[in-house]
């Protein structure tokens, strides 16, 4: 088991080595970056959008329930939402989706490109196959995945604020002086430290399990899973290191 | 000139691949024959550099192709063309970009130049007009054609085919048989398949190689298949009695 663990371990970092090359080609590298920020960015904006505005209302909801009748003022509501959008939610939720919308989606191309014999065909062209099909994915991610992180963030506040302003739970200047309190520029860093860790994993992570695909269906379909079970651990277990090392 | 010397290949603890040795010369279709589990794939894995030998060299001209770097093995592979069983095209890519892919990635040449060279190869597969169709708007058959286009759209002085006329009604089989072999003549080049169609082998083969249970069991060319005593190899071309009492007839009548 352990033996297992390290080979895999070495194998995902000779990966690594073989996928930050040299390009043979910047265009096609560019031409393959640019489609996968399409694919990464525009492709998963109606997702984030959606779990970015429920988050924050609910949230918003919650802590409405929790702070009622307590001595807290209603206004921290809007700094809650606020730092845990920031803090959390934008990135990390939002991570964990992409890892299960977007890694399984590059697990299972790769591993297709690898049965139909097209990383093969590539090979035997002399093309840097981990380079050519992962490079790009990485870059696209780590350009791509911060934008929506960010986009999350003010949606989960929108979302917030929609939940609690128009119900009359609270006036949209309490919500506004709750965002505008405490406000630390250090949780933004944090939150874009996050995005782009978890950009990284996300896509590393399900290639390397795309790319080593052996066998028929069932297999690309566990390799499917594996990528979208070990980026979801790996992303929460980074999100502890890093909030341990960021808050320390 | 490719020349395989005393290639071993092993998996845990199955060899595959006992010490086969070969030799593969330009201008002439090589074919691999030989039943399921021979080794033929790869063996043929082994020559184009995608599966490394446990033991053995593989010489493409002088130069021992498993000892290079891997900066000088690319310079190589821009040498060496395949069509792979399935054809292996990229699925997202229309015809034109397919054929053009080893272009773009390896050459400089204008954006005009490469179609022209595609348009070149397209033509020679008689698949002119096809430029704009996705590969799942192909037939088998059509597939196989672009598949041969890629694999020479870079020119190159080796080909090689594994499976080439899988999934082929014997009709278009013979058409894919022809084109290679035209191809081959034509650029002078070492053209090495991988096939279990004895048609192929009848039609094309000017070197056979019989692989049996990972040996070279037998080497010729096409007119020596049938009048070769080695058991083997009858057993595998005449593999019904309807075949074997064929054979018989035919060497009565001789």
């Amino acid at each position: 088991m352990n033996f297992n663990l390290l080979y895999h371990i070495g194998r995902y970092i000779m990966l690594l080595r073989q996928t930050f090359a040299k390009p043979e080609n910047f265009s096609m590298y560019w031409k393959e970056t640019m489609r996968q920020m399409q694919d990464i960015g525009i492709g998963s904006l109606i997702i984030v959008a959606l779990i970015s505005v429920f988050m924050g209302a609910v949230a918003a909801v919650q802590f409405s329930y929790q702070l009622d009748g307590t001595l807290v003022p209603k206004w921290y509501i809007g700094y809650i939402v606020r730092d845990l959008a920031i803090i959390e939610s934008a990135p990390t939720i939002t991570c964990l989706v992409l890892a299960g919308k977007v890694g399984s989606n590059m697990a299972a191309e790769l591993g297709t490109m690898r049965q139909k014999e097209h990383i093969d065909a590539m090979d035997l062209m002399g093309v840097n196959t981990a380079a050519y099909l992962i490079l790009p994915k990485i870059i696209a991610a780590i350009f791509m995945i911060p934008l929506l992180v960010t986009l999350s963030a003010y949606l989960a506040i929108g979302g917030g604020y929609l939940a609690t302003v128009p119900t009359g739970a609270l006036s949209s200047d309490e919500y506004e002086r709750g965002l505008r309190a405490f406000f630390l520029p250090h949780n933004v860093t944090m939150m874009y430290v996050k995005a782009v860790v978890f950009s990284f994993i996300l896509t590393t992570v399900p290639c390397f399990q795309g790319y080593f695909v052996k066998g028929g269906n069932i297999e690309l379909g566990k390799a499917s899973t594996n990528a979208v079970v070990y980026s979801n651990v790996l992303i929460l277990l980074s999100d502890y290191m890093i909030a341990v090392v960021l808050t320390g | 000139m490719i020349r395989a010397e005393n290639i071993i290949k092993r998996f845990d603890d199955l060899e595959v691949l006992k010490g086969v040795s070969m030799e593969f010369n330009p201008g002439k279709t090589n074919l691999i024959i030989g039943r399921s589990g021979a080794g033929k794939t790869v063996f043929l894995k082994i020559l184009v550099g995608l599966l490394e030998p446990s033991a053995g060299k593989v010489w493409y001209d002088k130069v021992d192709f498993f000892s290079l770097t891997k900066k000088q093995a690319r310079a190589i592979r821009l040498e060496v063309g395949m069509l792979f069983q399935g054809s292996a095209l990229f699925d997202s890519m229309r015809v034109q970009e397919n054929v053009r892919f080893p272009l773009d990635m390896f050459t400089t040449h204008t954006l005009a130049e490469k179609n022209k060279q595609v348009d070149r190869c397209l033509e020679r597969v008689g698949l002119t007009g096809a430029h704009e169709k996705f590969p799942s708007e192909l037939s088998g058959g059509m597939q196989k054609r672009v598949g041969i286009a890629r694999a020479i759209a870079m020119e190159p002085k080796y080909l090689f085919c594994d499976e080439p006329n899988s999934g082929l009604d014997p009709r278009t089989a013979l058409v894919i048989d022809e084109l290679i072999q035209d191809i081959t003549y034509e650029h002078n080049m070492t053209t090495i398949i991988n096939t279990h169609d004895m048609n192929s082998v009848m039609e094309i083969g000017d070197n056979i190689a019989y692989l049996h249970e990972g040996i070279l069991a037998w080497q010729g060319s096409k007119d020596e298949v049938l009048t070769s005593d080695n058991e083997l190899l009858q057993g595998f071309i005449f593999a019904s009695p309807f075949l074997q009492r064929l054979r018989s007839a035919a060497l009565k009548m001789d």
